[in-house]
């Protein structure tokens, strides 16, 4: 098992290489060119080619590359081009919106789609399977930009002046800005290149995070009911797969002979259901919730310019407008990274779920 | 019941003619799937929603009441994102009649969605096919072929998932520099093409050992003839399943780009383009927002529900095991 994780993982290098090399070839092959989307139309030639020089961008492709490799090795992915700041800092200030999303999106999904999985499994065809066969049909079959702004138009305008109401964008309230931990606590974030200042900077931009542990409650209410409409929105195509699949799934392992004998032993439902079948249902499931990341990630694109949402997905789309090549790089490569791992620790947890499944 | 269909089939196997069997059973296997198809309420329901779709897109024409890409400023007296307007539900008869209202450039939004379904399964077609037929070539080539070919072909797809499709497909529509339909299904289809792919390699891979392969191989059948005529025929089913679903995928994803303004452009009557036009109308006219969701999400839920119909049908596994969607 170690062996395998170790093989594994490491299979997972070369893959990553070649995708830091297709970004870097996809961003560069991207038509127009940076100095002119940043400086403007009418930049002159002698400005451009001093903007080319001090961003490293009319040395031969190659070269640009090795450099690039070179500095990704010491944790430096370079500076915007459009802002004039560490690509680093500007990913640390954005992922947190799209992991907290995600989070709460995947949370919602599981906690609601297991659930149905398995009640509609175990009371087949009764009003609960149906409707949660049905509901899961349309969750897949609903863009996530339309079912966004149904939700805004539900929530934020025809409910609005009621309890029911909630915010239609952004993260938090106009006017509030949560204190960083480390200021509340005084503790010193070191410099602002430093390692330290990045890990201290992206908890404290995860706001539920940052402020359970400041204890602002009205920070805390404030982002969690900015999360809810989004979450939903990007929730509900795992929602809906995770719900299908823990059904079928539950519905396979219900029919074998252990059960049977479960049941005829005297156990209660619940335990035949819970304790027996669900364990070995879960494998199917447990793959599913691992590949449903990638639409969580690409949902996030969507998601996030409905919601007004500066996360991951609104950044690619806005640095691949203004040929910011660091700053999309930089994205690209925190995205393909998640996905990796995530897939890779979907492989290896086979191996934990299921004593059977011992991979060579 | 599933037995007594499995007995008649099996008893109408000819023995005496082997070299037909192949083509035999393909058709009844087809009759089969049918027939339990039809019986199933999703693939009902679905193909009845894809009924009118195409109804709706064959004869657009008729059912629609404007030209979709007509300006009516001047032609008639409407403004611009009016609410809808039938005669029979108590609109004056005065004004003129827009059963979905029209849109923010005055045109009949009734007849922009009618004409929108042309422009889906356009898409999904398109896409479909694109993707379905690089996949089916990469994924038997890296299946027959094996060993230095899978892996070369596999890693390369590997590349491809490891980006989020929809973030992939933009990348791609930028890099194909100006912004089109065509070029937004390219993106899309390229996106998908590892999907096919790997279903139709673990097909390939299980049969190729095969009995059946075998034989014709020692009979002295050529490679490409094992791989098209013996392996792919019965490597379909899984494919007609996942090409189902990738329409919905395909209409899914290209409405997508072009809610992002990277897909169709105006005037082109494409329900993604129309919803994403008007989005920032939603507070003023959301009558805009939902005509061309609805389409997007009934067209996709259509072609949902037919997979899933024809998964079960396709899949005798499932059958025994009771597995079956209602």
């Amino acid at each position: 098992m170690i062996q395998y994780t170790i093989r594994r993982s490491l299979l997972a290098v070369p893959v990553l290489f070649i995708v830091v090399l297709v970004t870097f070839v996809i961003a560069r092959s991207i038509p127009g060119d940076p100095c002119h989307s940043i400086l403007g139309e009418k930049a002159t030639q002698e400005r451009c080619e001093q903007f080319l020089e001090d961003h490293g961008l009319n040395e031969p492709i190659y070269v640009q590359f090795m450099i690039f490799l070179e500095n990704m090795m010491q944790g430096n992915l370079g500076d915007s081009i459009r802002f004039s700041r560490p690509v680093t800092l500007i990913i640390v200030e954005r992922l947190p919106t799209t992991i907290e999303l995600g989070f709460a999106a995947m949370t919602l999904a599981v906690l609601i789609g297991l659930p149905l999985g398995i009640i509609s499994a175990v009371r087949r065809n009764s009003i609960t399977d149906v409707g949660t066969m049905i509901g899961a049909n349309l969750g897949v079959s609903i863009p996530v930009f339309f079912l966004g702004l149904m939700l805004i138009y539900v929530f934020a305008v025809l409910l609005r002046d009621t309890p029911f109401q909630l915010p239609p964008s952004g993260r938090l309230t106009a006017g509030l800005s949560p204190t960083p931990f480390y200021e509340v606590f005084e503790i010193d974030p070191g410099a602002e290149t430093s390692l330290r200042f990045h890990i201290f900077e992206f908890i404290a931009k995860l706001y539920i995070v940052n402020s359970l542990i400041t204890q602002n409650w009205e920070v805390l209410k404030d982002t969690a009911t900015h999360l809810l409409l989004p979450a939903i929105a990007l929730a509900t195509i795992p929602l809906a797969i995770i719900a299908r699949m823990t059904r079928s799934s539950m519905l396979e392992v219900l029919g074998l002979d252990y059960v049977r004998s479960a049941r005829a032993k005297g156990l209660s439902q619940n335990k035949v259901v819970l304790k027996h079948a669900f364990r070995n249902a879960l494998l199917p499931v447990v793959t599913i919730v691992g590949l449903q990341l990638g639409s969580i990630l690409g949902g996030a694109v969507l998601t996030e310019t409905i919601f007004g949402l500066s996360g991951v997905g609104r950044s690619v789309v806005e640095s691949i407008f203004a040929r910011d090549f660091p700053v999309l790089q930089g994205f690209v490569i925190v995205i393909a990274f998640i996905y990796v791992v995530s897939n890779l620790m979907v492989d290896l947890s086979y191996g934990f779920l299921d004593p059977r499944v011992r991979l060579d | 019941m599933q037995t007594d269909e499995t007995l008649s089939t099996v008893a109408e196997i000819p023995t005496d003619n082997i070299a037909d069997m192949g083509d035999y059973k393909a058709n009844s296997l087809w009759r089969l799937t049918l027939r339990r198809l039809l019986r199933q309420r999703s693939a009902q329901v679905g193909l009845i929603i894809l009924g009118i779709v195409v109804f709706m897109a064959v004869f657009a024409p008729v059912i629609a009441t404007h030209d979709p890409t007509e300006v009516l400023i001047g032609k008639e007296d409407v403004k611009k994102r009016e609410s809808p307007c039938i005669h029979l539900l108590g609109c004056p008869e005065e004004q003129p009649q827009h059963i979905l209202g029209t849109d923010g450039n005055v045109r009949d939004l009734y007849s922009r969605i009618v004409y929108g379904s042309r422009v889906s399964l356009q898409v999904g077609f398109v896409v479909v096919f694109f993707a379905a037929t690089i996949g089916t070539i990469l994924g038997a080539v890296a299946g027959y072929a094996g060993s230095s070919w899978d892996n070369i072909i596999m890693r390369m797809l590997d590349v491809v998932l490891s980006f989020p499709s929809l973030l992939l497909a933009i990348a791609i529509v930028f890099v194909m520099e100006d912004r089109s339909l065509t070029n937004a299904m390219i993106a899309v289809g390229i996106v998908s093409i590892p999907a096919y792919a790997r279903v139709v390699r673990s097909s390939v891979i299980t049969l190729r050992e095969s009995d059946y392969v075998e034989a014709s191989r020692a009979l002295g059948a050529s490679n490409l003839e094992i791989l098209f005529r013996r392996i792919l025929p019965n490597a379909l089913p899984p494919l007609i399943v996942l090409a189902t679903l990738g329409f919905a995928t395909a209409i899914l994803d290209t409405a997508a780009l072009s809610f992002l303004g990277l897909g169709a452009q105006e005037p082109t009557p494409e329900w993604g383009t129309m919803l994403g036009r008007e989005r920032n109308q939603l507070f003023s006219a959301p009558h805009l927002v939902f005509a061309a969701g609805v389409a997007i999400s009934v067209t996709v839920l259509g072609f949902n529900l037919l997979g899933d119909g024809l998964r079960d049908a396709l899949d005798p596994r499932l059958v025994h095991a009771g597995v079956k969607s209602e």
